[in-house]
């Protein structure tokens, strides 16, 4: 009898992924319930790392027609030292062990582990950009070639042998142009025949070679082209501007939350976009263009001239990020404070220079832990930002102290709008 | 003896050429020296990482997909990751030829073990035990599964995914009752059936006997009575094979959901006899490594550090925790199979007055394999415990009877022990825990409402008093009721046909049944 040994190591893997989707998909809801909860007591660096999860198994589970209760009769191995008609005392209820192992309490909860990506993709699912920027997406876009059809025109190196001769095939056969085999046939026959015969198919054989010739193999009729459309492709790259206040007034906890606020941006753009850059400005009075490293960590000191980082950031755009070829994001986190002299600067740069070419402009008010959000006065700043928004400039702004807000400020920001909302700009 | 002397592999290193080698070198003990027969053997070895894929659908090699392989593999996944569980070192498959699963991680050693374990033991057992013989078709479950999977997915693009999940939920939360317990009758033939029919007027003829005219018949049944006699016999009721029931008649079902419950009551079937034959299909095939590797070492084709190695895994294997160990999670049908596998034999070779009281068909017969082969091939778990664990066996095990009866405020009584007067007793009991008669719940439909609101009837009859769990009985009864299309009644009745519990359950409109 023959064995046969077979090597399925490298036969790809994943053979579950599919149904481990379906799964996910399943539970989406309250797997994306877990997330979130979960994200929320995570540092923002491990938002990005996936890791366990536990949900409930409502609705996940499987039912199957079970009984309990009643007379149970059992044989267990191991007797020391009853005897027949012994009493046991029965053990504490709900902690016996005839319940059966891996059926009582693991069926509550579910846990699980998702790999990064599933994590991060559940964790921004109902998040989308927001509209301003799909309407400046439209105008930032590059061609691309795209199949579309056949046409009886076009070079010679975009020839479709096959449609070709698909089409010569079918004319051949509609205008029945006599087969080579055919002919031979007959010259075979013409060979052996006698006179009269011989003559009578040889001039058939003329006639037939004099129709093969009228009907050509292929014709100029039969020949197609493949056709190629031109499409517009969305730019595949987008740069991310993150401005910062460091001047003396930010405290640690301050830089924290824009921190979590820049990272998350990230997170998200990155799922957006092949390619993401990063530009660092922080600005005091002046601003300038640093690491990420020397933007959280680095000290600094000074007044505050929020024009100051717009002005940078114009001036990064204008030398290194052609709109027409990225799309841009800019986050600015701030106090508030600004000298009250640079208000008609910034706004100018703001309205003028800044939001024209971005797509995306957000403003987040960082306070300190105790402050809450409803109890600061609004900043010089906040009430720039907002006289320019009331007058119909696209910036997004929102106040935010607590670590905890973070995520639902984010989310506010980007949750996918209803339709109605969508049509108003 | 034959000392071939001839090491089949040094160290823990292993190639294919090894397993090849260690292959014939197992076939030749199995054909010449256990009489075994088996299946053409596929070994395939795979990685951890499929090995895993490979729980989540069963074991299977293709399966349909479903969300519920996805959650036991996320389950899985986490607890193997953590280390919470060992992988199995292999999965056999009861198909022709047999395919065995080899991780590639295993050593020589291991892998000798498996391929003993796997491609004989379980090939042997599968292909000769009378249920697998009689409820599945080993050459054909490849092709089937293949089916199976291409049908369902082609469901899902046709009626769309969720119509296919909600009929393939319904079907699952069934399927312990979507199988055939006895073989069905045979359908006849038109020849056959003429022919008997001749017989039957034969017979007839020759019987008659006027005076039979006369003899008084009885009250005649009511019209009502003989309807409802006539409509339950013409649905072929009572059935206790709910989803085959649902197949066949339930009444607004597209064909495309009977052909999936057709499927999920087909695969049910072909595990039907694995849960019914744990202990000895373990049994087997751990006694059958045991001598296999053992003749291995006698004949020097494996070094004494191997064996070792070998006995080391062997004995993790076999180990059965005392019922106070806090390890103790049941009974481990390997060292129970095998410990009963051994006992036989040393009744059949060196057998004491108490077994030629018990067993006198096999007691020094002197035929071991014989023997072996006789019980692998005709018995199930039920009748092989309730036939062959011998009092020496229970003795050595301490097996004690507990009679847990919630009305018995003291506690639970100890009824029997491994002595003289419990032996029988504690026989009978533990063969009864592998009896699927009173594992699964005895449910039946037994009427269909055909005059009123075509309510689907279905009845529990309750054993020793152990009712279902209301929670779960009412999310499948709801599943039931979506496949019906109609009110579903399950009421719980116990052996003096007292009513103990009634549910009624509705269906929710299917978005299959809307198309």
């Amino acid at each position: 009898m023959t064995m046969h040994i077979v090597d399925r190591r490298l036969n790809p893997g994943g053979k579950s992924l599919e149904n481990r989707q379906r799964f996910l998909r399943r539970a989406k809801a309250l797997v994306q319930g877990a997330v979130k909860k979960t994200s929320q007591d995570r540092d923002i660096k491990d938002v990005l790392e996936g890791g366990e999860v536990t949900i409930p198994l409502d609705g996940m589970d499987e039912p199957r027609f079970r009984r309990e209760g009643g007379t149970r009769d059992m044989v267990l191995p191991g007797n020391k030292k009853f005897i027949e008609g012994d009493i046991l005392p029965r053990p504490n209820q709900g902690g016996g062990r005839g319940t059966g192992p891996g059926e009582g309490d693991s069926e509550d909860a579910f846990r699980f582990v998702l790999s990064r990506d599933e994590f991060v993709n559940l964790f921004l699912d109902d998040l989308e950009l927001p509209d301003l920027a799909k309407r400046k997406l439209a105008e930032a876009e590059s061609e691309g070639l795209h199949r579309a059809g056949y046409t009886t025109s076009g070079s010679p190196a975009n020839i479709s042998v096959s449609r070709t001769v698909k089409l010569a095939l079918a004319r051949r056969v509609a205008l029945r142009r006599p087969r080579p085999e055919q002919i031979a046939e007959l010259e075979a026959e013409a060979e052996e025949a006698d006179e009269p015969r011989r003559s009578e198919l040889l001039a058939q054989i003329a006639a037939l070679r004099a129709k093969a010739k009228r009907i050509p193999f292929i014709d100029p009729i039969d020949i197609r082209y493949r056709r190629f459309e031109t499409v517009p492709k969305p730019v595949a790259q987008a740069v991310m501007f993150c401005l910062m206040d460091v001047s003396g007034s930010m405290s640690e906890h301050m830089k924290d939350l824009a921190k979590r606020f820049y990272m998350l941006l990230y997170v998200f753009l990155k799922r957006r976009y092949r390619h993401v850059e990063i530009v660092f400005i922080r600005h005091t009075d002046r601003a300038e263009e640093v690491d990420e490293d020397t933007f959280f960590h680095g000290p600094a000191s000074g007044g505050t001239l929020v024009s100051s980082a717009l002005q940078a950031m114009h001036e990064i755009v204008r030398t290194r990020f052609r709109p027409a070829d990225w799309n841009i994001y800019a986050a600015q986190a701030s106090d508030g404070d600004n000298m009250t002299s640079d208000s008609l600067l910034t706004g100018r740069l703001l309205t003028e220079q800044i939001l024209p070419v971005t797509q995306f402009f957000a403003y987040l008010e960082v306070g300190e832990a105790a402050n809450y959000t409803f109890d600061m006065p609004d900043s010089s700043l906040w009430t720039l930002y907002e006289r320019l928004r009331n007058d119909g400039a696209p910036l997004a702004m929102r106040k935010v102290s607590e670590r905890s807000e973070i995520f639902p400020v984010f989310q506010d920001l980007f949750k996918r709008r209803g339709k109605q909302e969508r049509a108003t700009p | 003896m034959t000392m071939t002397g001839e090491r089949l592999f040094e160290g823990a290193d292993w190639d294919f050429r090894t397993l090849q080698r260690v292959h014939d070198a197992c076939e030749e003990i199995a054909k010449s020296e256990l009489g075994l027969d088996v299946y053409p053997n596929q070994i395939e070895v795979i990685t951890s990482e499929q090995m895993l894929d490979a729980y989540s659908s069963v074991g299977m090699p293709l399966f349909y997909k479903h969300w519920s392989f996805g959650k036991h593999f996320a389950f899985q996944e986490a607890s193997y990751r953590k280390g919470y569980m060992g992988l199995a070192y292999e999965i056999v498959i009861n198909s022709s030829p047999c395919i065995s699963y080899l991780m590639e991680e295993n050593t020589a050693t291991m892998q000798t073990l498996v391929i003993a374990h796997a491609a004989f033991g379980h090939n042997h057992f599968f292909k000769n035990n009378y249920l697998f013989k009689q409820w599945t078709d080993a050459d054909g479950i490849l092709d089937y599964l293949e089916f199976a999977k291409g049908y369902i997915s082609h469901c899902e693009d046709r009626y769309g995914r969720h119509a296919v999940e909600h009929t393939l939920d319904a079907a699952h939360a069934l399927m312990s009752h979507g199988i055939d317990r006895y073989p069905g009758k045979k359908k006849l033939d038109l020849r056959t059936e003429e022919k008997r029919a001749g017989q039957r007027r034969a017979h007839e003829e020759s019987a008659f006997n006027d005076l039979w005219r006369t003899v008084p018949t009885g009250p005649a049944k009511t019209r009502a009575a003989l309807t409802a006699e006539r409509r339950r016999s013409l649905l072929g009721l009572p059935q206790e094979n709910i989803l085959y029931f649902l197949e066949k008649t339930a009444p607004r079902l597209q064909p495309w959901q009977r052909e999936v419950l057709r499927i999920v009551r087909h695969i049910a079937q072909y595990f039907y006899p694995q849960s019914q034959t744990k202990v000895m299909n373990e049994g087997t095939a751990t006694y059958v490594h045991y001598r296999i590797m053992n003749r291995l070492h006698e004949q020097g084709r494996i070094s004494d550090g191997n064996f070792l190695e070998f006995l080391q895994s062997h004995t993790n294997v076999v180990f059965q925790p005392e019922f106070d160990d806090p390890r103790f999670s049941g009974f481990n049908p390997y060292a129970l199979g095998f410990a009963m596998m051994q006992d036989i034999e040393r009744i059949v070779t060196e057998p004491e007055d108490e077994d030629r009281e018990w067993f006198p068909d096999i007691a020094g017969k002197g035929d071991v394999m014989g023997v072996l082969r006789d019980v692998w091939a005709n018995y199930r778990d039920e009748s092989f415990i309730g036939q062959f664990l011998s009092p020496r066996l229970t003795r050595r095990l301490r097996l004690f009877h507990l009679h847990d009866d919630p009305a018995e405020t003291a506690g639970i009584r100890v009824d029997a022990i491994h002595d003289e007067r419990g032996y029988r007793r504690v026989r009978r009991e533990l063969a009864r825990q592998y009896d699927v008669g009173f594992i699964d719940p005895n449910i039946e439909v037994v009427d269909v409402d055909l005059e009123g609101d075509r309510r689907l009837m279905l009845r529990h009859t309750v054993v020793k008093g152990s009712q279902l769990v209301e929670t779960d009985a009412r999310r499948v009864l709801q599943h039931l009721a979506d496949l019906w299309s109609y009110d579903v009644v399950l009421t719980e009745v116990d052996t003096s046909d007292r009513v103990l519990k009634e549910y009624v359950v509705s269906p929710r409109v299917l978005p299959a049944a809307v198309a």
